[in-house]
């Protein structure tokens, strides 16, 4: 009895071990599956074209007016806080270079993790739930190449271009908030952004997008893939969806950035 | 002799701690169309899914035509599906797509087949299951229990199988819509000349779909016998399903 306790702790980590490397173990497996599906014949045109449209062009009024709002708070932030060192007239330049790097990719990853992330994860936890993925199989299709390629290069592609569509809109909000209310000048305020920006800020920003784009929708497809017990499960698959893409999103945003300053 | 179209040998399973299959022996034979009756829990449902590959044996082995499934980078699974078609419990049609679609979805998308090909083969699959051109571009949730299973036949003889497998085909249907998917299944066994696996634990179906029956009970094969042995077998167990069939509800 006394040994036993006395082991409690070293079972309970052993325990949380063997379940955080079985976890990390089939979401290897799954993005390896996932990604060769990716790169290898045969894709599904159809699926992938349907997939951009929900995850790009539907996400588009939820990335705008994030975007806008977000440039907007931010030239107001940054003008009261470059006051205190006489500084305002950097606003255009933070603005820029806050959206571009930044503020785009990660919110825009976080919107559609919570609007894309979540209904990937419910739609294929569904379809197992209710046996539409074996019913896949046995109809000679691959469900990986059916279900998971589709969305996966979909939100590579699409989370770039929202991504783009956000840096235009963040800045823009941030123009208009200091052109209407700062007293700034539309013209000395462009003239400013474009002459500071450079490609690297754009491209970068589209970049981090890009492997953002990969991690909400693997997220989803893997924790709906792996949804057991009916609508419960279903519903704990979409909340884990979205709970760990944001957090991946969260952490793998400082390790790309990092490697960007260093480079 | 050739060998049966499928073949469980000593196959054993365990889910949860419990050997759900203890040594099953059960053969398939070609042209034939198999029942495998038995309680909740006595294995039915994991004697398909290891055929299906939706699972695999702890020990013991699958064939399909003499070999063991799935082999070689799952080859031989992908051999059985391309000859096969399966009617899920609960239809498993695909809600996202139109009943054509779904109907049509092996050729389409295994098969890369034109989609107007495909939808004029659709159509012609769901008249084999008495459903008309007008309930093609519904979705699969417009439409009645009895009329998914209907389109969930259309869907596993579209590619003209040569298994045919059902799975509890009758399972929360009335009783007269019941009997109207057990004929229709009669029928397309018939008319596909194609061997046939189903489990269910409805004797009324049993007895209209089986040439062979098989009661599964404890992990393994209590009883076998052609459908017309069933009510006469000897077997206690085989008796008391057929009682309890009986029995005023």
């Amino acid at each position: 009895m006394l040994l036993q306790a006395a082991l409690a702790p070293f079972s309970i980590t052993g325990r949380l071990v063997i379940g955080v490397c079985a976890i990390v173990g089939a979401l290897a497996l799954f993005v390896g599956r996932a990604l060769f599906a990716c790169v290898t014949p045969r894709w599904h045109g159809g699926q992938i074209v349907r997939q951009a449209f929900s995850i790009g062009f539907l996400s588009l009024p939820v990335v705008g007016l994030t975007a806008v709002f977000t440039g907007a708070a931010l030239a107001l932030n940054i003008y009261t806080g470059g006051g205190r060192f006489n500084a305002e007239q950097i606003v255009p330049q933070i603005v820029a270079l806050g959206i571009t790097r930044e503020l785009a990719p990660v919110l825009v990853a976080l919107m559609l993790s919570g609007r894309v992330a979540t209904t990937i994860a419910a739609e294929i936890g569904a379809m197992r739930a209710t046996e539409q993925i074996d019913a896949m199989r046995t109809l000679s299709t691959e469900p990986f190449r059916f279900l998971v390629a589709p969305r996966v290069l979909a939100g590579v592609a699409t989370l770039p271009l929202l991504t783009g569509v956000a840096d235009v809109v963040g800045i823009a909000g941030g123009w208009a908030v200091s052109t209407w209310s700062l007293g700034f000048s539309s013209e000395a305020y462009t003239r400013s952004t474009v002459a500071f920006l450079e490609a690297w800020d754009v491209q970068s920003g589209l970049i981090k997008a890009a492997v953002f784009g990969f991690i909400v929708t693997a997220m989803g497809a893997f924790h709906g893939y792996r949804a057991s017990g009916g609508a419960r499960g279903v519903g704990h698959a979409a909340t884990q969806a979205m709970v760990w893409s944001g957090v991946l999103i969260f952490a793998t945003d400082y390790l790309m950035t990092s490697g960007f300053t260093e480079a | 002799m050739s060998a049966p179209e499928l073949e469980w040998r000593s196959v054993r399973k365990q889910l949860g701690g419990r050997a759900v299959l203890d040594g099953l022996d059960l053969a398939l034979e070609a042209g034939r169309s198999l029942v495998i009756i038995g309680g909740s829990g006595q294995g039915k449902s994991v004697t398909l899914k290891l055929a299906l590959g939706f699972m695999r044996p702890d020990t013991g082995t699958v064939l399909f035509r003499g070999q063991p499934l799935p082999g070689l980078f799952r080859r031989r699974q992908a051999a059985l599906y391309r000859q096969s078609g399966v009617l899920f419990q609960g239809s498993a049609l695909f809600d996202s797509l139109k009943v054509w679609e779904v109907v049509a979805f092996r050729l389409l998308h295994a098969e890369g087949r034109p989609r107007r090909q495909a939808r004029d083969a659709a159509i012609e699959a769901l008249s084999q299951v008495q459903l008309g051109p007008d309930v093609a571009d519904l979705y699969p949730a417009e439409l009645s229990g009895g009329m998914q299973k209907r389109v969930g036949l259309a869907r596993a003889i579209i590619g003209r199988p040569r298994i045919l497998f059902f799975d509890e085909p009758t399972t929360g249907l009335d009783p007269l819509t019941a009997a109207a998917i057990n004929q229709l299944i009669t029928d397309q066994v018939r008319r596909l000349g194609c061997s046939a696996l189903t489990i269910t634990h409805d004797l009324v179906s049993a007895r209209t779909i089986a040439d062979d029956i098989a009661l599964l009970d404890g992990g393994r094969i209590a009883w076998r016998g052609d459908r017309t042995q069933l009510d006469t077998a000897d077997d206690t167990r085989v008796r008391a399903m057929v009682e309890a069939s009986r029995a005023p509800r």
